[in-house]
């Protein structure tokens, strides 16, 4: 771009095309009762009939034998973290202050760890295998969302063996 | 179906995509700020509206810009009773294949013709721009097409 | 099979299934819809994702706003052990094509094709127009509706079609999917009677429009030992072929359709006599310039399953008719078939698959 002002115009050469669009989103009967049980305050997975493995969050399905997951699972407050990455980098619609740590959690019980926010430790402490658990919003602030859960933070327990969530990595 | 099982939520997705137009399309909308309608020759000498860098059937290059229009015909057209929320027009009014005088292939625009009783196909239009200080260079700088002679318009 | 067979390679159409059509599926995500009908299409033929080479798949991440929801569309099949896939974001019969080529190569024997499509979430007539150029078109959010009614008065006005023939083919497809249990719409009701219907845009009244459907659908595609092991009288692709014009509405002759009549004669078409034709044309106007296209005369049976008119699954409806024509076949209905899906505005771009039992 160019500060030279000039009385005519110059050539066209670009043009804004933007493009929205609305929906109406779903996640289906399975995805909702993961989601309504945020809402009270606890983690419900489901589990594969054919490989037993317990998903949570649960899409309804096993990715890996094809099949409908049906049977309902209420997972502990309490996980490993598998693994871990701080993030000090600042990237637009960030809401948390740098830096912070973004770790996979495999909740007990479960076959499936999932992304969480880590708090309440300095970034040089966390550790692979460290246990956590889940800080929910207060009781009147829950909603059918992950928003549910403020963050994880470390327990006073002795730290997983690496053979109980090196599947997990 | 049981709708109470199943959770909904509102999802608004957009990307905010800006487009650089090439020297064809660049020139067009170009001419469009300026209120000049442009083609652009392709194979045999046919004119192509709006202009492509490459003549649509035979994917050769086109060549010179060329001013058509203001007026031309209206090769089809389709009645928009009650016009969606991003149409172009929020009263009814007509999508139209128009092909302006001078030119071998046909634009898509809308023609604000006053009722579908008004509007045929065969029926000359002309061009209507917006006002010059309102003009930014793209296909909305045409507010319409209207009958000429101004009937409906 | 004739000794007409246009493909190198004979592949059978094995198995097909589709999900129960329906206006709004809200109950079940992608993955849920595809998981039964791919239980259906091995099911029927008794075998596993073990026993096929590839999977090949179309949809489209529009229709929900999500991206890459086909790669999470993979659940229902269970890609573990990892498997050889492909995509297309097109109709599952450009996936069907694709699982074909590979096949002609001779290096594998079976592929999965589905597809998928959830309408009811969005809103078809802007998801739609981002498929039209992005400079001179879709900053105008030129509906699908709207552009299928410029092309049906261009068909008007040249003396090739009715408003009363359009009721009449919408009239026709609603009452033959009276007997197809998959069918969204499907009813008794006068040509006569719909034309009293009010414009939505005109020329185009209610019923000559497709309704918005949710659904998926799924082929299994063998070739060699696998297509007679998996069918005492396997149904074989004699001619597969699909053509594309200028997306430029303006320079194409929308009441023609050129690359349909290209693909018929690359895919051997008027080689033979066919029994059954299965015509993804949306819009009842399309059947004409379709049937005209293809050299069909008024003796060739279309769309017995209801076609589009009766449920128009998007990236699922061409498909389906791949299968609906394959499935005539194997009833007995019909010894020689014609399929053909459709993509992109005004029947843009067209894919012929003629099929042939023994």
């Amino acid at each position: 771009m160019s500060d030279e002002t000039t009385d005519a115009p110059g050539p066209v050469t670009m043009l804004a095309t933007p493009i929205g669009l609305d929906f109406d989103f779903t996640p289906g009967i399975a995805q909702s009762k993961f989601l309504r049980g945020l809402e009270q305050g606890k983690f419900l997975g489901q589990r594969c009939p054919v490989c037993g493995k317990v998903y949570v969050p649960s899409r309804g399905s096993c990715p890996t034998d094809g099949v409908p997951t049906t049977e309902d699972v209420e997972l502990s407050n309490v996980g490993t973290v598998t693994t871990y990455c701080v993030v000090n980098v600042p990237f637009a619609g960030q809401s948390i202050e740098i830096p912070y740590i973004c770790a996979q959690i495999l909740l007990d019980g479960a076959n499936l760890s999932f992304m969480g926010l880590l708090q309440e430790i300095p970034t040089d402490q966390i550790r692979m295998g460290m246990r956590v658990e889940a800080v929910w919003v207060e009781p009147d602030q829950l909603t059918p969302s992950l928003a549910s859960v403020r963050y994880f933070r470390p327990v006073d327990e002795p730290d997983a063996d690496y053979e109980t969530y090196k599947e997990y990595l | 179906m049981p709708e109470s099982e199943a959770l909904h939520a509102e999802h608004h997705l957009e990307y905010p995509y800006s487009r650089s137009v090439g020297p064809v399309i660049g020139a067009f909308l170009t001419g469009l700020r300026d209120g000049k309608l442009f083609g652009v020759t392709g194979a045999g000498g046919t004119v192509i509206v709006p202009p492509t860098e490459y003549d649509p059937t035979t994917g050769d290059d086109t060549g010179e810009m060329v001013e058509v229009g203001p007026g031309g015909v209206v090769e089809s057209w389709a009645w928009v009773s009650h016009p969606l929320r991003k149409h172009p027009l929020q009263t009814p009014f007509a999508w139209a294949l128009i092909r302006l005088d001078g030119a071998d292939t046909a634009m898509l625009h809308v023609v604000d013709a006053g009722g579908p009783d008004k509007l045929a196909t065969g029926d000359r239009v002309t061009v209507k721009y917006r006002p010059a200080s309102e003009r930014i260079g793209a296909m909305a700088d045409i507010e319409a097409f209207v009958p000429e002679g101004g009937a409906g318009a | 099979m004739s000794a007409a067979a246009r493909t190198p390679r004979p592949v059978s159409i094995a198995s097909f299934a589709q999900m129960q059509n329906v206006r709004k599926d809200d109950e079940h995500n992608e993955v849920e819809m595809l998981m039964p009908v791919i239980a259906e299409v091995f099911g029927n033929i008794g075998i596993t994702k073990d026993d096929v080479d590839f999977i090949c798949s179309g949809s489209t991440d529009y229709l929900i706003g999500g991206p890459f929801s086909f790669v999470m569309a993979l659940d229902a099949v269970g890609v573990w052990p990892p498997r050889s896939e492909s995509h297309v974001e097109m109709d599952g019969a450009w996936a069907l094509y694709e699982a074909w080529v590979l096949l002609q190569e001779g290096e594998i024997d079976a592929a999965l094709v589905y597809s998928f499509g959830r309408s009811s979430l969005g809103d078809l007539n802007e998801i739609l127009s981002l498929q039209l150029d992005p400079y001179y078109l879709a900053p105008m959010w030129p509906d699908t509706v709207s552009l299928a009614a410029l092309q049906a008065r261009a068909l008007i006005d040249a003396g090739k079609a009715t408003e009363a023939d359009f009721a009449a083919i919408a009239a026709r497809s609603r009452k033959d999917a009276l007997s197809n249990p998959k069918a969204q719409v499907a009813n008794d009701i006068p040509a006569e009677t719909l034309l009293e219907d009010e414009y939505v845009v005109s020329p185009l009244r209610r019923h000559a429009l497709p309704p918005i459907t949710d659904g998926a659908a799924a082929i299994v595609l063998a070739a060699g030992d696998k297509a007679r092991q998996w069918s005492d009288k396997p149904v074989w692709i004699t001619g597969f072929d699909h053509r594309i014009e200028t997306h430029s509405l303006g320079a194409r002759d929308l009441t023609s359709s050129p690359s349909t009549t290209r693909a018929a004669e690359v895919a051997g078409l008027a080689d033979g006599p066919v029994d059954v034709a299965e015509i993804h044309a949306p819009y009842a106007h399309q059947e004409i310039i379709i049937r005209e296209a293809l050299g069909l005369d008024e003796t060739v049976p279309i769309n017995p399953s209801g076609g589009p008119l009766a449920a128009n699954p998007l990236m699922s409806a061409g498909l389906i008719r791949i299968g609906e024509a394959a499935a005539s076949i194997k009833s007995g209905k019909a010894k020689r078939a014609v399929a053909h899906a459709t993509s992109g505005p005004c029947l843009q771009q067209n894919l012929v698959c003629v099929l042939e039992g023994e």
